[in-house]
């Protein structure tokens, strides 16, 4: 396989917590991203999925360089970009975007459409000539499907997916090789989502794009995605392919991640076999020794509280269920590989 | 749904199929400095004892505002009922004086909110809160209503409710927070329970809990529940019968498995083909074409008509009654309705 | 890197004929222009704005309302009663005060004082405080804390006492040692208010996209945030603007702000206070004024809180 176009290496982000007003002591970190590694190959679709304090945004401010890394490496295209700052980092930016979950709040409410798709002509002037910008934001309205005469418009004439693809063409004007897209959809509503996956996967096929897809929803996942990791506390606790992962999980967080995704459609819904987690997910400042998911696990056993399972292929068989898994039982879950 | 139900005898006890609700021909609208918005248009559903109906739609179609003028929580001013009935066991609510509706406001009917965080008061304890409903409607004591309170938290499954008890809600995770609002909604014992996005602010493993829950309480006292959603997942996970609204208006109703198997609106069948699937992994998603509909300025004819594939002139003209939906052989299928002239071709076509 | 120009054309402009499908009817209008629409269909800021339109032009040009000489006395008008409300516009319109001047003139141009003290002390305040707190709220850490602890320091200093100090500081005062005082004493005010605006701004997400396309501190600040921050600063700055002309009133009343011969409403109440019993109006007029000066900005400030404030939009 080709040379990955971005490589995160054991990365980490703590934030460390505070106590004391005037001689302030560390008492703690709260561990948002807590060793994290993969790749992302050029024109792939690498989604991440995982519920809400698994540290998936915080990783996506990481690679964007919005907060800075605790330790370990972000690659782009083998240059560690994690620790740039000033001329280097402002060039590094034009090769990875982002795309916003919240087309209400991610466009400056003060801009015109016009203005906030060339504000990274503003800020990048060799990327566009002065003289050609405005066509060039005219431009970019006609790729993302919108009519280019809404230049003057202001967002909040605008509706929600309209919006996002504004978001989008501003990330896509200094015509960026990865874009991070941070649950790009989960704030549209249903019947607007699928117009904005389909535009995402067009631009994709138009301009050998690179996705990271960070979303809760799995559904949406699955279709975007050639790769999927699983995150749970700040870890990556299963990655493969999308078959790998949606038909042959090993690991049992994504068993019972996949199982809870309620199916749009009734028929057999009686017997239909759920794992029900107990518990909540544990504070990310305090997180369980040895393997995170072990006080919600059914499969949890002493070695689990002591030995910290590692992203690795686990010896079972062949085929799609020998991908990185970090658990020490990693295996097919019978019932759902039967019913694939 | 089609049914028109008589009027019921107040009964005690919920047998299965007792008649507690009917919306009839419901109008509300708003009215602000940008226009009259017109949010219901002419809303009709009806729920029994032990029976779940799931309104189906997005923003913008009605379905909140429909349930917040059911609980008597709508704000007038802006918003303002122009027409229609709300049928609680055959009594019209909005004709009731506010001593009457507020008897039966939390006391028959309850609602679950989607932000559980925002629905409880921040300064005052989960089981003072949850007490507070003994208090005031049964005249408990302060201990009896404690005692109430764990009872209720157990009920609910939250771990060691009592000691939990005297705690705060941000005390609580997401799943807790909601477990308690259910908590409180069953608290009278209601005949009705209307949950609006219940589960939309959790994530996955924890949405399944507490529909879970919500299902099994449902079941174990014959309540009926309203389910208000955009979620076709947990639609089809849940409901019994489902009415679907776009623009104010219901589109389509009909039994769980039928409309899954075979919608008879072109929205209803548009949402389901655009929706990704676990279990495929597919090209192109269809995509319903266009925006959901300007309130202030809903198109003529009907509303849909813009985003549709088959309209022809008389969808851009004539607004279409709610059809009864009849099978191949001209035999009228129980509980199907289609807001669509065009409700055969989509069907059967 | 892949041309986007060149490829625009590839399969989209299918696309585009649906979401561009149904363009909103109303022209493009901004947020500013939005709360302008608004403002002008409430009657409190019209009937506001009318009345601080008239004053400011009192302000520029009294000479335009009336020819009489405000400092000209003739001692036989002494406290010439009552005002002859027949004589609109003329000099005994108002009746005389104790030196035997137009009360009516002394009222138009002692409004010069007032707008001068009120405007450019507003505007003082609004950069300084706006600059420092707009400071402090975005860079956080020991920044914040060493101005929020000067803000403090300065919160705790009662303004008349802190202005008689820096007043009697100057050997002769005028409006501009006026204009100094307040400033250096209530800029504290809008640097409270513009670091909680700017505190809640720069967590908007189109500030760190902003950041993600590798914005400068500088652009961020007055492109990103100053715009979206000023709304809650100008709401206050119209309100404050009503209470600096009364404290420049109080001031000059007291004696420890403008001095004769210049004109002030608050210098003319000190000399009417010793005959509010025999010459009620000689007070009454220039008291008047301030009270509806002030109402005015006031009414203003409310008004423009409702149109900007975006909860209710």
């Amino acid at each position: 396989m080709a040379e990955p176009i971005l490589e995160v290496k054991d990365l980490v982000k703590h934030y460390p917590l505070h106590q004391g007003i005037l001689f302030k002591k560390q008492v703690g970190a709260v561990k948002a991203v807590d060793g994290i590694s993969f790749e992302l190959h050029k024109g792939e679709t690498l989604g991440i999925v995982g519920e809400s304090g698994c540290g998936k945004s915080t990783l996506a401010k990481v690679l964007m360089n919005l907060e800075r890394a605790t330790s370990g490496q972000v690659l782009y295209k083998g240059e560690d970009i994690s620790r740039l700052s000033g001329a280097a980092l402002k060039a590094v930016r034009r090769n990875i975007q982002m795309v916003f979950q919240d087309p209400y709040t991610s466009l400056n409410p003060r801009m015109t459409v016009g203005d906030i798709i060339g504000e990274p002509f503003e800020i990048h002037p060799e990327v566009a000539p002065k003289g050609d910008r405005r066509k060039a934001v005219q431009d970019l309205l006609d790729v993302v499907g919108l009519n280019p005469e809404y230049i003057n418009r202001y967002p909040h004439q605008f509706s929600g997916g309209q919006r996002q693809r504004i978001g989008i063409a501003r990330g896509l004007a200094l015509k960026p090789e990865v874009i991070i897209c941070d649950e790009p959809v989960s704030a549209l509503d249903v019947s607007v989502q699928a117009q904005v996956i389909n535009l995402l996967e067009q631009l994709q096929k138009d301009f050998e794009l690179s996705y990271m897809f960070i979303a809760h929803d799995l559904s949406i996942v699955r279709h975007i995605s050639d790769r999927v990791g699983v995150m749970y506390l700040g870890r990556m606790v299963e990655i493969g392919s999308d078959e790998e992962i949606y038909e042959h999980a090993t690991h049992p967080y994504t068993q019972a991640l996949l199982s809870a995704v309620p199916v749009p459609d009734p028929t057999g819904r009686e017997g239909r076999e759920r794992i029900i987690l107990s518990g909540d997910i544990p504070s990310p400042a305090n997180p369980p020794s040895g393997c995170r998911f072990r006080t919600r696990c059914w499969k949890a056993e002493e070695r689990c509280s002591t030995e910290l399972p590692l992203l690795a292929v686990p010896e079972i068989g062949e085929g799609p269920a020998k991908h990185a898994s970090a658990c020490h039982f990693a295996a097919v879950r019978e019932p759902l590989a039967a019913a694939s | 749904m089609t049914t028109v139900i008589e009027k019921a005898e107040p009964a005690d006890r919920l047998t299965p199929g007792t008649p507690l609700l009917e919306v009839r021909d419901l109008h509300v609208e708003f009215k602000t400095r940008d226009g009259v918005a017109k949010a219901v248009n002419g809303v009709n559903y009806s729920v029994a004892a032990g029976e779940t109906l799931a309104v189906l739609g997005e923003s913008g179609s009605g379905k909140s505002v429909t349930a917040q003028t059911i609980m008597g929580i709508l704000d007038m001013p802006p918003g303002r009922v122009t027409a229609g009935e709300i049928l609680y066991r055959g009594q019209d609510m909005l004709k009731m004086s506010n001593e009457q509706r507020r008897r039966i406001r939390g006391r028959k009917i309850a609602m679950i909110f989607q932000d559980a965080l925002s629905s409880l008061n921040p300064v005052l304890s989960v089981g003072y809160q949850l007490g507070e409903m003994f208090r005031v409607h049964e005249g408990a004591s302060k201990k009896e209503a404690k005692a109430k309170a764990v009872e209720l938290m157990d009920r609910v499954r939250i771990p060691a409710a009592a000691q939990r008890v005297d705690d705060y809600p941000h005390q609580f995770s997401g799943g807790m927070r909601q477990r308690i609002m259910i908590a409180m909604a069953l608290a009278l014992q209601p005949d009705l329970i209307i949950a609006d996005e219940p589960t939309t602010a959790l994530d996955v493993t924890v949405q399944a809990q507490v529909m879970d829950l919500l299902a099994e309480l449902q079941a174990e006292y014959n309540m009926g529940l309203i389910l208000i959603t955009h979620d076709l997942g947990v639609v089809a996970d849940v409901a019994d019968k489902i009415a679907v609204m776009y623009a104010g208006r219901i589109v389509e109703t009909a039994p769980v498995h039928e409309l899954y198997k075979n919608p008879a609106h072109p929205y209803t069948k548009g949402l389901l083909r655009s929706i990704p699937r676990l279990d495929q992994k597919g090209g192109d998603l269809y995509a319903i074409k266009g925006l959901p509909p300007n309130l202030y300025k809903v198109p003529s004819g009907c509303a849909f008509n813009p985003r549709c594939d088959a309209a022809t002139d008389l969808c851009r003209t004539e607004i279409p009654a709610l059809h009864q939906v009849l099978d191949k052989d001209g035999a009228e299928l129980e509980g199907r309705r289609s807001a669509c002239h065009l409700w055969k071709e989509t069907l059967h076509g | 890197m892949p041309d986007l120009i060149e490829k625009k054309n590839a399969g989209i402009p299918a696309q585009r004929a649906e979401s561009a499908a149904e363009p909103k009817p109303e022209k493009a209008r901004s947020l500013g222009l939005d709360a302008w629409h608004d403002l002008r269909r409430r009657p409190i800021f019209i009937v506001s704005s009318l009345l601080i339109l008239l004053l400011i032009a009192i302000a520029i040009a009294p000479g335009l309302f009336t020819s009489v000489d405000p400092r000209a006395g003739d001692l036989r008008n002494h406290y010439l009663s009552p005002p002859n409300y027949g004589h609109l516009f003329q000099a005994d319109w108002f009746g005389y005060d104790g030196q035997g001047r137009s009360i009516y003139a002394r009222v138009l141009y002692g409004a010069r004082a007032s707008v001068v003290v009120g405007i450019c002390v507003t505007a003082g305040v609004t950069v300084l405080g706006g600059l420092t707190g707009m400071i402090a709220g975005y860079f956080g850490g020991w920044v914040d804390t060493l101005v929020s602890r000067i803000t403090d320091i300065f919160f705790g200093i009662p303004l008349l006492l802190g202005a008689l100090v820096i007043l009697n500081a100057f050997t002769s005062r005028t409006v501009w040692s006026v204009v100094f005082a307040l400033i250096a004493l209530g800029w504290t005010q809008m640097t409270r208010v513009m670091r909680g605006s700017v505190i809640t701004v720069k967590q908007a997400d189109y500030v760190t996209a902003a950041k993600a396309l590798g914005a400068g501190t500088f652009r961020i600040l007055f492109k990103h945030i100053l715009p979206n921050a000023i709304a809650p600063v100008i709401v206050v700055a119209t309100i404050a603007l009503g209470g600096y002309i009364a404290t420049e009133a109080t001031l000059s009343f007291l004696g420890i702000g403008l001095q004769d011969p210049t004109i002030s409403w608050g210098i003319d109440i000190n000399s009417a206070q010793k005959v509010i019993r025999t010459a009620p109006f000689a007070l009454f007029f220039p008291a008047g004024m301030l009270s509806l000066t002030v109402l005015a900005f006031i009414m203003l400030g409310d008004a423009v809180r409702d149109a900007l404030d975006p909860k209710l939009r």
